[in-house]
């Protein structure tokens, strides 16, 4: 390991030379000022990291290219880099603006995502065939008109033309299809939530 | 209201000593380990070897 008494400047040339252990000497000795001076920007740790890791990049990418003239002023150049890769974090969050959520709200507590999920398909799945048994068990009459109803989205005028009876019988087997459904399911304590 | 007196200035967290975590350093001399810059014809090729 280098000795920590090594000026900047000498850890730089000797890292452009090839001695990696400089670069870690280099990278300790400015952690803390170039990180802090980061996250005083972006007050976030995350993003703070990504763009610490990426100034870095940055430096080693041009020392190693031979692209770096030394001039006594590291940590300023380093700085420098910091400074503009803060600034473009800034501008693509302007592009696409981020909620910041807090202790008093969420976000999230008001969003939801209303597709279903696999168990809700599948119990949804069942739902609608626990129903479907249920309906199968009414009388003739009666689930005729509920499934044109409900299932076939007819009009009560549209089931009496149909089925030759009139609107009030139709509405009449509609209430008590109903009546006898909610009837089975108290009974059999049967759930149908989804 | 009171909130909004009583919130605590974002600027204490930044007078904390800060330091990036230990991994990202790990990664940077890794990265530096890796990458090699070739010269070929006054062009710089970048090459990261594992």
């Amino acid at each position: 390991m280098m000795q920590s008494t090594s000026s900047d400047a000498f850890l730089v040339n000797a890292y452009m030379s090839g001695n990696e252990a400089a670069l870690s000497e280099l990278v300790t000795r400015h952690k803390q000022r170039i990180y802090s001076f980061i996250y005083s920007k972006v007050f976030d740790r995350d993003v703070a990291e990504d763009i610490f890791q990426d100034t870095f990049i940055k430096v080693i990418k041009t020392l190693k290219r031979g692209a770096y003239n030394e001039e006594g002023k590291f940590l300023p150049w380093v700085m420098r880099i910091a400074h503009n890769l803060v600034i473009d974090h800034f501008r693509k969050n302007n592009r696409m603006p981020k909620f910041e959520n807090n202790d008093d709200f969420n976000i999230f507590s008001v969003l939801s995502d209303n597709s279903l999920n696999i168990e809700r398909q599948i119990i949804k799945g069942q739902v609608e065939n626990d129903v479907r048994r249920l309906i199968d068990e009414l009388p003739e009459d009666q689930k005729e008109v509920l499934i044109m109803r409900i299932y076939k989205d007819m009009s009560f005028k549209e089931i009496s033309l149909q089925t030759g009876v009139s609107i009030n019988t139709a509405l009449g087997r509609m209430r008590y299809a109903l009546i006898n459904l909610r009837k089975v399911i108290d009974k059999h304590n049967i759930i149908l939530t989804n | 209201m009171q909130k909004f007196y009583s919130e605590t200035s974002r600027v204490d967290d930044v007078n904390k000593n800060l330091v990036p975590k230990e991994e990202t350093i790990k990664f940077l001399l890794d990265y530096s380990m890796a990458l090699s810059v070739i010269d070929y014809h006054k062009m710089k090729f970048e090459a990261l070897l594992n």
